[in-house]
């Protein structure tokens, strides 16, 4: 690696185009949006920048705080949940045998490079009234009120089958959080087991422990730096989600993005989107610098 | 110190790989407070019978005993013996005390029982005020003494160690050879090794089981592995050998006679076998039990050839001739002390010489 | 032969595991299978099997509006991967080249677009475009403008990710033998370095492609109603109700981002294998 003033020249040429490109399309508008947030709406379209902090006080209110408490509870819940769903599938991938790993790899990582958009949507045609799995349920509604009639049960389940209401409430938001995010869990869970040193395990079955103790006291700790990573790879995207919750939520399950989508294409209150699009990025780089202080405490212990 | 009384019999153990058995219907049994070694190549199944023993593989077929009792089917966690692994497996995220005291502490056994115990066995093992390092501070000796004492103070019927020495450099594996048999003496545990060292498991076991491809192909103490290998794979895997094919002329009164075609006279071997006349046999004949001489030795009837020195190799204490007896067959190696300076060496190259032994120095096997 | 018993670490063999598994996968697949197999149901709103069809492919294939949103949407990942491949291989090689004061910060500022919500992104890149008047009434392909450019914002970095990652692999010395040889800068560029990174390159030009055509909330907030992209067309459909249509062309949208990002992983994984036998 040559220091920068040996070749000048060849470091402008490479440097200057991303470098202009970054700064004009990327940090301007970031800035231009930081400004906004100290601005106040004059008439029906215009605005001043004038250095208020309103809009940020504005967050504050009761009916912003919840959502923003909403949405740290829905990623929060994507979180465990997939860490919980995600764990014994990055194990089953690990210990699988050589020829398998490879193919349960790509299983996972597949549903990953389809559009966010039509996984959403296909879990609405799965889970709506007229869905899938309200189908099925049907199904085995009209077999088990059959079978129950024959032993002289009749209507125990019911006049009809009552569709469930599975679609347009937080558990749908949840569910499909999970279903967007899982691989982003699985796959630095995976990383993290697969560099663990099996002897480490089989050395704590053989001094006594049940796996469910190993599991505790040798696995989890070991593969604590993924399990960091996997926390906040779901976290961050899940809790600057907009598509799930626009799509699949109910009148109260807006999350922080569906507030600042409204402000700036419906309510055209641009200076409290932008006000709110900065607090969720400052929320963004805590989570990120708390996994930096998470991972360098773990190696710092780890080196004594 | 070590009785015919067995604290692990194994029978008709075997592993499968799908069609290849890693380890084939083995018989053994292991005496109670002895220090017994695995020898074998590597991939001779060593390891896995090691590990079938801790309950780390199950078995495909066969039983294992332990005291008596079948435990071929106890999960790992609940067998009474402990293992060395070979990459040592000290857990990384805790200290040393955590890590000897992990076995207790998840049994059960109070904080202060456990402390108390975990320093007792870091001073059995000379960690003595080490407890509280964590092992990345710790060189590749000490964190093989960590997983020692881990192992030792759930005091296990037997402790199982998977190539303890192979990780160490040299000088300190000659020291832990020692330490380890001292160690074994003082606790009075069964110790069963795994390694592929022949010198390490001769200077170590009190008795060794030599394995080739899943089989064990003889189980002695190392005296009687060296001097009488029961077959030609002990005989040539143990030391230095010399392999010559012949026919069993006659067997009798413990007497065995060999007719060689690449020697000039019979061999004639005291040794208690019953083979029948005809046979083809192998008489292996370790290169120090050889007599080398310029002129004709012995009784000149049997027991001898002759031939041309064709290679040195010089060893320092010792030389090693290679005679050519007869054409298209191998040397045959003789090492010869070297009692004089080498530049008054007895032999040189293309010299002819006579090589002699006696009836007691070499064993005739017949597979 | 008889099953060998399970050993403790056999943690896939065992049937807890494996039921695991099987219910991830469903849970994974099952809603994209099933919006697949719809697609070509012989059945309007019933979703019981009815015969198979091709007519929601016909019917896809005559929506005008839907023809001219896959029409944007490709024109779209075209244009921005080529300009990101550019602006992301010039990054990689430059980080990979030079130490220069400040790179931490630099290397931090590269890695914002990756980062940061894409609510914030999307909602930065309309003031913007907004505030300096870009204009919106351009013809076509230029309408697309606005698009594209955030599309290169969003994916020039990752770009530079994934050819960074390339060159790490690289053998400072085989430059420096060039350059003994008598090889100017530009040389050593074009005849050692680009042929080197390629495999990367094509790794790094499919993924900001897929990216760009996977987009939905940056395009969300940066097209107005005559640069509708694909995703947005979608977007517009699903809100009123599911139809055969929209899974016709969703599975249309599958197949092809399926298909690039098999290539991507095969292309890598080929080269990674040469790699290894030229090395071995």
């Amino acid at each position: 690696m040559d220091p920068w003033w040996r070749h000048p020249l060849v470091f402008w040429v490479l440097g200057l185009p991303p470098t202009a490109w970054l700064l004009g399309f990327f940090l301007i508008p970031l800035g231009i949006v930081w400004l906004f947030s100290f601005a106040e709406l004059r008439g029906v379209i215009g605005m001043e920048v004038t250095g208020t902090l309103a809009n940020y006080a504005r967050a504050l209110d009761p009916l912003y705080l919840e959502i923003f408490g909403k949405s740290f509870l829905f990623a929060g819940m994507t979180t465990v949940v997939s860490l919980v769903a995600g764990f014994p599938v990055a194990m089953a991938i690990v210990f699988a045998s050589p020829r398998w790993r490879p193919v349960l790899l790509l299983l996972v990582i597949l549903p990953f490079w389809t559009n966010l958009l039509i996984r959403t949507y296909a879990l609405i045609a799965v889970l709506r009234i007229r869905g899938f799995v309200n189908f099925s349920l049907e199904w085995l509604w009209e077999r088990g009120d059959w079978g129950l009639a024959l032993i002289g049960l009749p209507g125990v389940l019911g006049d009809r089958f009552e569709p469930l209401e599975l679609l347009y409430n937080n558990t749908a938001v949840v569910i499909g959080l999970v279903y967007v995010h899982l691989p982003f869990m699985v796959l630095p869970l995976y990383a993290a087991l697969e560099r663990l040193d099996r002897s480490l395990i089989e050395a704590a079955l053989d001094l006594g422990a049940s796996q469910w103790t190993a599991f505790r006291t040798v696995i989890v700790p070991l593969a604590f730096p993924g399990i960091v990573s996997g926390a906040i790879l779901v976290f961050i995207p899940a809790l600057g989600s907009f598509l799930t919750p626009d799509l699949l939520g109910g009148t109260d399950s807006q999350m922080i993005a569906n507030v600042i989508e409204r402000q700036f294409k419906g309510a055209n209150d641009w200076p409290f989107g932008a006000a709110l699009s900065f607090l969720l990025m400052y929320l963004t780089f805590g989570a990120l610098a708390l996994r930096a202080v998470l991972s360098r405490g773990r190696s710092a212990m780890d080196a004594g | 110190m070590s009785t015919e009384d067995p604290i692990i019999e194994i029978r008709g153990l075997t592993k499968r790989y799908g069609s290849l058995a890693a380890v084939d219907a083995v018989d053994l049994d292991i005496r109670r407070g002895e220090f017994f070694a695995l020898l074998g190549p590597s991939g001779c199944g060593k390891t896995t019978l090691l590990r079938m023993i801790a309950g780390l593989e199950m078995p495909t077929g066969g039983t294992i005993r332990l005291e008596g009792n079948d435990v071929s089917a106890v999960p790992v966690n609940k067998r009474p013996v402990n293992m060395v692994f070979q990459s040592y497996a000290v857990f990384p995220h805790m200290s040393v005390l955590d890590n000897v005291g992990y076995g207790l502490r998840i049994a059960g056994v109070t904080r202060e029982e456990t402390r108390h115990r975990a320093e007792e066995a870091l001073a059995l093992v000379k960690l003595a005020g080490y407890g509280a390092r964590r092992p990345d501070q710790l060189s590749g000796g000490q964190r093989q003494r960590v997983a020692l004492a881990r192992a030792l103070v759930k005091q296990p019927k037997v402790l199982l160690l998977d190539e303890p020495l192979s990780a160490l450099d040299a000088k300190l594996r000659e020291q832990m050879r020692l330490e380890l048999v001292n160690l074994q003496d003082s606790v009075g545990i069964t110790f069963v090794i795994v390694t592929h060292d022949q010198s390490e498991a001769l200077s170590m076991a009190d008795r060794i089981a030599v394995m080739d491809a899943g089989q064990v192909r003889q189980v002695a103490p190392p005296a009687e592995l060296y001097e009488f290998p029961a077959n030609r794979f002990v005989a040539d895997f143990i030391g230095s050998v010399n392999l010559i094919e012949g026919q069993v002329e006659s067997c009798d009164a413990g007497i065995v006679t060999l007719s060689c075609p690449d020697l000039p006279a019979p061999v004639v071997i005291r040794q208690q076998v019953t083979y029948a006349t005809g046979t083809t046999a192998w008489l292996a004949l370790r290169p120090e039990k050889i007599d080398i001489t310029h002129e004709p030795d012995g009784d000149g009837t049997s027991n001898l050839a002759h031939g041309v020195v064709e290679e040195i190799t010089y060893l320092g204490e010792t030389s090693v001739y290679h005679v050519r007896v007869a054409p298209d067959v191998p040397l045959i190696k003789v090492s010869s002390a070297n009692l004089d300076r080498v530049t008054r060496r007895r032999f040189t190259w293309g010299d002819n010489v006579h090589l002699s032994w006696t009836s007691e120095c070499g064993v005739v096997l017949d597979r | 032969m008889a099953r060998a018993p399970i050993g403790p670490l056999d943690y896939t063999r065992r049937t807890w595991m494996r039921l695991t598994l099987l219910a991830t996968f469903v849970f994974l697949y099952a809603p994209i299978a099933t919006l697949i197999a719809f697609s070509f149901n012989d059945s309007r709103r019933n979703i019981v099997w009815r015969g198979f069809t091709l007519k929601y492919y016909e019917q896809a294939l005559d929506n005008e509006d839907l023809i001219e949103a896959f029409v944007n949407s490709l024109t779209i990942a075209f244009a921005s991967t080529l300009i990101a491949t550019v602006l992301g291989t010039l990054v990689a090689v430059l980080l990979w080249r030079f130490r220069f004061p400040g790179k931490v910060g630099y290397e931090g500022a590269m890695a914002l677009p990756i980062v940061i919500p894409e609510i914030c992104m999307g909602v930065a890149m309309m003031a913007f475009f907004a505030r300096i008047g870009w204009p919106s009434d351009m013809v076509w392909p230029f309408s697309l403008s606005a698009i594209t450019i955030a599309h290169v914002s969003f994916s020039f970095p990752f770009v530079a990710v994934v050819v960074r990652a390339r060159l790490e692999g690289f053998n400072r010395e085989l430059a420096e033998a060039a350059q003994d040889l008598g090889a100017t800068e530009w040389q050593v560029f074009r005849d050692v370095l680009i042929p080197f990174m390629g495999p990367g390159l094509v790794a790094g030009a499919l993924l900001a492609f897929t990216l760009s055509l996977d987009d939905f909330v940056i395009t969300f907030f940066t097209s107005g109603p005559n640069t509708v992209t694909f995703p947005v067309k979608v977007y517009s459909m699903v809100r009123f109700s599911v139809t055969p249509e929209v899974n016709a062309a969703s599975t249309v949208l599958i197949v092809l981002t399926v298909a690039l990002t098999v290539t991507a992983l095969w292309l890598q994984h080929r080269t990674r294998i040469k790699t290894a036998e030229t090395a071995g």
